[in-house]
């Protein structure tokens, strides 16, 4: 009796099994199914332009049903932002919007397990040139669309050799190095002071002896450096390899009057060594430490007010603003001065790597979809207050003009360009390569921490710039 | 009864064969064929035959991978198991409160890899930070990191297995060799470790095969720094594939070897223990 009925009971939980799995798969397939008919439905009179009437009248029916829009978000910090505005656009028209935020530092790998599925993001972003690389065969030409006319100046699209758009910026951000005010004057007040206002810092050597008399003064001013932790951390070190690194590839760049290079000579790398030696020595935290240091032990460090400069940009606000430490009113940015050329002109980095970029390999009434999408949100009122107000993004939009955040960093952003400084470039979208941002880096904190020299940077650099170019090149 | 068995063992063995095929067997081939392609996405792969395999072993990282992790499971199975015997040899001695210490050394293996990875980077770090240090300043932090972790996570579940093995050591063979005059070192190693045999080929395969693809542990403790310099294999692969545009078809080729030498060593290692086992 107690076999027969364990039988039983295995029978059952077998047959339910199996049940459920066809079940599954008898539901999913007509869906699917469905539609590719629909969306073929809708093809048909988009490519007969004189289509029968009936079929146009069939046509808004099954509008709502196909071309539906999935944006793989690249920031966390508006993942919710991102949300509610797809919940109001599918409210107004009926398109669903799927949005999916990957979390911080995991975009290229799940996008790249996105892309192989069937319902592949139809919005995902690059991160410039060279993240175009790897998804250019992805990429729908945006030259005829909506947004793309929108968009204020082709400095910032992805513009290829033939004439074709493959992405647009959709936000403009700025760093430099953001200062305490409230600090900075506590310092200037101090007895053999170097500066006595914030106008004197024009240039490398005058904010060199600013941050040593600081960290010298650290007991004082009751700080713990002048600089927050250089962390070399995954979540810090692209502040140094890729943002500092900008540095003295732009005044090469401008020197010799390109705007990339296969082979990269390192003429300003002394002045790079020289302010990367200024971060770790005057800061927060021993330099053997910053292997581990993270970005958030930085954004800290800067919004507890334990440090006076903390290089980073617009988007830093957030985080600072969050601790409810420092008000709005005492945050300024400096220009990262290295010792170029002409620097007391110099003003802060200001570009882009946040590039939208629309899924070529989608179902075309996706990809229209898609573009109604984001042209909607720089044109309706709700998207584009969502984009300045909730976001606080800088867009460069021509339609976006009335709608700026209200992000003091942005606002030290404009002050920076309205005193007639030159915006710096964002070059680094040049570099030729992840690992070779990868191999710059490791150096430099090898340097840091002293078990390496500074000569592996130059070679990781020069060298190594030159190897990841060719391999680029080769592919 | 038996009949019945092999009358209707295939519908029985379907759903798991279903799960087995999906689950592994296709993804497997899958990963074969792309190891020899070109790809960016895995469903658009373009073949390009054996370039992927060339520039694997030109790859610096790889190799050191190779051998940073060869000296790791080296270090890891000696470790463990010696720790893991121990262990087990005093638990079963019938001293006061044995139950509890089983449970509290079992207890770590019940934790996740990433979890403990990071339990213990605050851990070790917190220690280090004493002597103006961190766990990434060095591989060799990074290391012996590991291995701390490693033993401390391992040790518990191969004293489980020892456990069983000892206690199932015949007590009539115990009793002989007493009466026979051996002291307890000889007991210990002429009766009991041969009696053991099968645990020690289990655990040393166990140990062997976990040190080798240790992955969350090592993504979790310190990523691979500094420079890639404590990066084991299986990360290596996982950061080849996911970190490096362009050379996702590397990791893959990457992985096919690694398949390859885990599956050699296994069954090298299971060979020779098992020639040392005892029938009963």
């Amino acid at each position: 009796m107690k076999k027969k009925l364990l039988s039983l009971v295995l029978g059952t939980a077998m047959v339910t099994t199996l049940l459920a799995g066809c079940g599954s798969t008898s539901t999913e397939a007509p869906a699917s199914e469905a539609a590719e008919v629909e969306s073929e439905a809708v093809e048909t009179p988009a490519a007969e332009s004189e289509a029968a009437e009936s079929e146009v009248a069939e046509a808004p029916a099954a509008e709502a049903g196909d071309g539906a829009v999935y944006y793989l978000n690249f920031k966390p910090e508006q993942a919710e932002q991102w949300e509610a505005l797809a919940e109001v656009y599918t409210e107004e028209t009926g398109v669903p919007v799927t949005v999916v935020t990957a979390s911080s530092g995991t975009y290229e790998s799940t996008l790249k397990s996105e892309m192989a599925k069937e319902e592949a993001p139809t919005l995902f972003q690059v991160n410039g040139p060279v993240g175009l690389a790897t998804w250019k065969d992805y990429c729908y030409d945006l030259k005829d669309s909506d947004v793309y006319k929108n968009l204020s100046s082709d400095d910032f699209a992805l513009v290829n050799e033939d004439g074709s758009v493959s992405g647009i910026a959709y936000v403009i951000e700025t760093y430099g190095i953001i200062y305490n005010k409230t600090l900075l004057n506590d310092y200037f007040e101090t007895e053999g002071a170097v500066a006595t206002s914030v106008e004197e810092i024009n240039n490398f050597d005058t904010f060199k002896a600013v941050v040593e008399d600081i960290q010298a003064k650290k007991d004082e001013l009751g700080i713990l450096g002048a600089f927050t932790s250089a962390g070399m951390d995954a979540s810090s070190d692209w502040r140094f390899k890729t943002h500092l690194a900008n540095m003295p590839i732009y005044y090469e760049y401008k020197a010799d009057g390109i705007s990339s290079t296969d082979a990269i000579k390192g003429t300003y790398l002394d002045n790079y060594k020289a302010i990367w030696d200024l971060y770790i020595n005057n800061a927060t935290c021993e330099p053997s430490l910053l292997s581990s240091k993270t970005g958030e032990d930085a954004a800290s460090e800067f919004a507890l007010g334990e440090a006076v400069f903390y290089q980073n940009g617009t988007w830093a606000y957030g985080d600072i603003a969050a601790a409810e430490e420092i008000s709005d009113e005492e945050l300024g940015m400096l220009p990262i001065y290295i010792g170029g050329e002409g620097e007391e002109n110099q003003g802060l980095c200001t570009g882009s790597e946040n590039y939208w970029c629309v899924n070529a390999k989608a179902d075309q009434a996706d990809i229209d979809a898609t573009l109604a999408f984001i042209n909607w949100v720089v044109t309706s009122d709700a998207g584009r207050s969502a984009l300045a107000n909730d976001m606080g993004f800088v867009t460069p939009f021509t339609t976006m003009a009335d709608y700026l955040p209200a992000n003091p960093l942005v606002a030290a952003a404009n002050e920076d360009i309205a005193a007639g400084h030159t915006a710096v470039t964002w070059n680094f979208t040049t570099m030729p390569s992840e690992e070779w941002k990868n191999g710059v880096g490791s150096a430099l904190l090898e340097y840091a921490q002293g078990t390496g020299e500074w000569d592996a940077v130059v070679t990781a650099f020069v060298d190594g710039w030159a190897t990841e170019a060719a391999a680029a090149k080769a592919e | 009864m038996e009949k019945a068995i092999k009358r209707y063992f295939p519908i029985f063995v379907l759903p798991t064969m279903l799960a087995f095929i999906l689950g592994f067997i296709a993804p497997f081939i899958m990963g074969i064929y792309l190891s020899f392609c070109k790809f960016t996405t895995v469903t658009d792969a373009k073949f390009i035959g054996l370039e992927n395999y060339k520039k694997v072993f030109t790859d610096p990282t790889f190799v050191h991978a190779l051998w940073y992790t060869a000296l790791f499971t080296a270090v890891t199975v000696v470790l463990i198991n010696v720790l893991a015997f121990a262990v087990a040899w005093f638990l079963t001695k019938g001293i006061k409160g044995t139950n509890i210490f089983r449970t509290v050394f079992f207890m770590p293996n019940l934790i996740g890899g990433i979890i403990l990875g990071y339990i213990w980077q605050l851990l070790l770090n917190g220690i280090l930070m004493q002597f103006n240090r961190t766990l990434t300043y060095s591989a060799t932090y990074g290391f012996w990191g590991l291995v701390i972790l490693m033993c401390w996570q391992q040790v518990g579940y191969m004293m489980i297995i020892y456990i069983a093995g000892i206690q199932n050591v015949p007590g009539d063979l115990l009793e002989a060799a007493k009466i026979d005059g051996a002291n307890s070192k000889q007991i210990l190693t002429k009766v009991t470790l041969p009696m053991v045999m099968p645990s020690i080929t289990i655990c040393t395969f166990l140990t062997l095969t976990n040190s080798f693809k240790l992955f969350d542990q090592n993504l979790a403790l310190t990523n691979g720094e500094p420079s890639n310099m404590s990066e084991m294999l299986a990360l290596n692969i996982y950061s080849t594939f996911y970190g490096r545009a362009g050379w996702e078809g590397v990791g893959q080729a990457k992985a096919v070897i690694f398949f390859i030498l885990v599956a050699a060593i296994a069954l090298t290692q299971n060979y020779l223990t098992r020639r040392k086992e005892v029938q009963q």
